[in-house]
């Protein structure tokens, strides 16, 4: 049997507490040359696509603006079309969300990215969406799940429609003729939905992939059918070997429902690691970076979001305080809201009890433990078993340093992946569906 | 002083029948880099870039299915950031449109672009009155326009477009100020990344929408990208002295000249005033100009002014418009490259002969190629 190609992906290091700041090599999180230093050595590791995550509202913590982590992005199709100029091959992926959009509007934009890369433009549909964030949008509100993922749905559909309203040969440009566009060879859209009404013709010719590349992140089981209908990759938090198993084979089990084959829909999990010498030192390494993403005041604002209620007079190198969560409507937002704070809290005190944890060394233990620790050696064999058993077709990488944090992991360890006959030496195709083998 | 020099870039050129004496593919990134790195090259201030939610058409509202003109258009913000890495020095002005778009999402598409160009971005502020425009987003219902109409004024529509558009310039800018300059303090004996007291809320209310804030991106290099509107008349001269940094006018004569001025000047004393002219420009430029006349099968009409004649001939008339209090052109060549070579190639050196333009780039930003100072954000304590 032929071995699974595995696909890698790079993540512009996040707004979260993964991206660690403190650290002297860490440098701007806005400056253009960060991101062209992160996309080229993605593009050095021929990998498939760099990544940039969307926010539209500074995150808050107890009403105020949180001031632990790292902040401040750049809209993502804008800087991606930047990158274009400084790129040859890799693939662009920008989260753009669904609520906050008009297909018209985004479906050029996400087709002139597409032109302007020559085939590399991929679009992460998010679906996110309340009060909190609406407050910068004239649509303002809510939706409810089951409503976002259908205007999601409906939103990709008629954006496809779009994409697909020109021809592939409209443009003639025939000078001798003086036939700019072929006669009839640009349809008009006429779209009548739940969500969105939308009449007229597109601007802009068919683009090199037809559709630019889909992908879906969002983990509810509405998010999960989305993706089967409609996406070519699911960008999923699930990276452990068994999770990501059965949310493999459920995610491919679906398909079939929509006529497709799961070759046709990739699943990456976003994933972090940690590389040494030995696997002592990766587990060192590990441990250290660890302790940089939970500094003191981080683990008192974990754990706020999970008490909902100040916990700032609490030593967060002393024990948990015995108290119970607030169970009214929490501190933090702008994030993915915990489900039933109670029983995480129960969790964590028996965790801390048992194990005789402060309140550091409980929010360490219990958030962001790096999926793959090890020598390059180990990192690239537990890739490559986590595709070749599918756990997944390949990985979204998420370093936890600007702009540096990816050197090493092309360096070392995708020299060895490739040695394992698993991953590309060199781009064989033009287009993000190319290296994605999206056919 | 310097006079300033700006170029109006759309498709193969400010002709309908500009693509056919050309070999521009206006869909192909090299054709647009090529462009701006000839503008560079001629040390203009900065380049602007057409754009609409709608295909072009030579109807002012719908389409005309004509198939001999140029179709098609590419999102101007994302072109101007795809042109940013490969020029250093130049000016970048995508148009958006205010009237349908996310005034949140606009300004911080600006920020982005000012921050991948190290401070030389612009914004094009247009409104779109189109009723074709306004089916392709279902949201609102617009009266068809009528091409009739003088008085845009009187027009109620119209009139709520600008006040519309006055409401997202007044959000970007806001935006734009909500990260002081020195909120990023990355203060590791605290923990703190920012200072949260420097990050301030836009708290934007208004008749079409509001906005909370902050923005999601760090303030832009510039501190404020440089805002820009085209306006024929009193409406549009009203918002841009209230809302823009440069306006671009359309005087026909010396005499209009002087009057445009003198009526932009009394609405505001501190605004840059552009003179837009179409250009077809070399000994023959007026052969040229017929026969791609001839080949669209109409006498160009614009709502510029023509010009065709040399360059020596052009310098004339700006030197002339300049004394009127004109402040800086943007010329929309005709045909694209030709008529821009001429001007990154001629015109220039005929007007540094006038001692009235750059040999080198004298700033690194957009703003300081202007003149315009960079301001402290709105929110900062004065210490
Ligand atoms: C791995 C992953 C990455 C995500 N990235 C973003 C993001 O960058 N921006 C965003 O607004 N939402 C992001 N989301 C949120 C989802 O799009 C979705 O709105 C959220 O998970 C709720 O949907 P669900 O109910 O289907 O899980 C992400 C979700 C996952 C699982």
């Amino acid at each position: 049997m032929t071995r699974k190609r595995v696909h890698l992906a790079a993540h512009f290091p996040g707004v979260n507490n993964t991206t660690v700041w403190t650290d002297p090599r860490s440098g701007s999180q806005i400056d253009f040359a960060s991101f062209v230093h992160l996309a080229r050595t993605a593009e050095r590791g021929k990998l498939d696509f760099l990544f940039l995550a969307e926010g539209l509202r500074l995150r808050e913590l107890k009403g105020r603006v949180h001031d632990l982590d790292v902040v401040g992005r750049p809209e993502s199709l804008t800087v991606l079309s930047a990158l274009a100029a400084v790129t040859d091959r890799l693939g662009l992926a920008g989260t753009v969300n669904t609520t906050y959009n008009e297909p018209y509007e985004l479906a050029r934009r996400l087709s002139t990215l597409d032109h302007l890369s020559d085939g590399r433009a991929a679009w992460n549909v998010v679906t996110t969406s309340d009060a909190f964030t609406g407050e910068n949008f004239r649509r303002g509100g809510y939706l409810d799940r089951a409503d976002r993922y259908e205007r999601a749905a409906e939103f990709v559909r008629l954006s496809r429609e779009l994409w697909d309203s020109w021809r592939p040969d409209a443009v003639a440009a025939d000078r001798e003729t003086g036939t700019f566009v072929r006669p009839g060879a640009i349809g008009d859209v006429g779209h009548r939905g739940a969500h969105f009404s939308v009449e007229g013709r597109f601007t802009l010719p068919r683009s090199p992939q037809g559709h630019p590349v889909v992908i879906q992140a969002g983990d509810s089981d509405e998010g999960r059918e989305f993706a089967a209908a409609h996406a070519d990759v699911i960008f999923t938090p699930h990276g452990r070997l068994e999770d990501g198993r059965r949310f493999y084979a459920d995610v491919k089990r679906r398909l079939a429902r929509y006529g497709r084959e799961p070759h046709q829909l990739k699943i990456m999990p976003g994933v972090t690691f940690a590389l040494g010498d030995t696997d002592e030192e990766a587990a060192e390494n590990a441990a250290a970076i660890r302790r940089q993403q939970v500094g003191p005041r981080t683990a008192i604002a974990f754990l706020e979001q999970v008490w909902g209620r100040d916990m700032s007079a609490y030593d967060p190198e002393g024990p948990l305080p015995d108290i119970e969560p607030d169970p009214a409507e929490g501190v933090s937002q702008g994030r993915v809201p915990i489900k039933d704070r109670a029983a995480v809290a129960a969790k964590w005190r028996a965790l801390a009890g048992e194990k005789g944890l402060s309140i550091r060394e409980l929010v360490i233990e219990v958030t962001g433990r790096q999926t793959f620790v090890g020598t390059p050696g180990s990192v690239a064999r537990q890739i490559d078993e986590h595709v070749q058993a599918d756990a997944a077709d390949g990985f979204i990488l998420v370093p936890h340093l600007t702009p540096g944090g990816l050197d090493e992991f092309v360096d070392r360890v995708v020299p060895l992946l490739r040695e394992r006959g698993v991953f590309r030496a060199d781009y064989t195709g033009a287009t993000l569906r190319d290296h994605l083998e999206l056919t | 002083m310097t006079l300033h020099l700006a170029v109006a870039l759309d498709g193969a050129g400010w002709h309908p029948a500009a693509w056919r004496e050309t070999s521009a593919d206006v869909f192909s990134a090299r054709h647009w880099a090529a462009l701006v790195t000839e503008a560079e090259r001629g040390l203009l201030d900065f380049v602007t870039i057409e754009d609409a939610l709608g295909p072009q058409s030579t109807l002012p509202d719908g389409l005309d299915e004509r198939t001999d003109q140029v179709r098609g258009r590419f999102d101007a913000v994302l072109l101007a950031a795809r042109l940013a890495p490969l020029t250093s020095r130049i000016g970048l002005v995508p148009t958006a449109t205010t009237t349908h778009t996310e005034p949140f999402h606009v300004a911080v598409g600006i920020a982005t672009l000012d921050h991948v160009s190290g401070g030389r971005a612009g914004w094009r502020a247009q409104i779109s009155a189109r009723a074709s425009e306004a089916r392709h987003f279902g949201r609102r219902r617009f009266p068809p326009l009528d091409p009739g109409a003088r008085d845009l004024a009187a027009d109620p529509h119209v009139r709520d477009l600008f006040a519309e558009a006055a409401d997202a310039v007044e959000v970007a800018r806001r935006l734009w100020d909500s990260w002081e300059d020195d909120a990023e303090i990355r203060d590791v004996a605290t923990g703190r990344f920012i200072d949260r007291d420097k990050l301030h809320y836009a708290d934007f209310a208004g008749r079409f929408f509001s906005v909370k804030g902050p923005s999601i991106t760090p303030r832009p290099p510039q501190g404020q990208p440089v805002v820009t509107a085209l306006a024929h008349a009193r409406l549009p001269y009203e918002f841009a002295a209230g809302s823009a940094d440069v306006v671009y006018v359309t005087p026909h004569s010396d005499e209009q000249a002087r009057a445009v001025v003198e009526e932009v000047r009394a609405l505001s004393g501190e605004i840059k005033i552009f003179a837009d002219l179409v250009v077809f420009l070399g000994e023959d430029a007026a052969r040229r100009k017929a026969r791609l006349d001839e080949l669209d099968g109409a006498e160009l009409a614009s709502d510029a002014a023509i010009f065709t004649g040399t360059v020596r001939e052009l310098a004339d008339v700006l030197l002339e418009w300049r004394r009127a209090g004109v402040q800086g052109f943007r010329l929309r060549p005709g045909v694209l490259p030709y008529d821009l070579e001429r001007i990154t190639r001629g015109l220039t050196a005929e007007l540094r002969g006038h001692g009235v333009f750059r040999r080198a780039y004298e700033a690194t930003t957009l703003r300081g190629l202007l003149g315009l100072p960079r301001p402290a954000s709105r929110y900062a304590e004065v210490s």
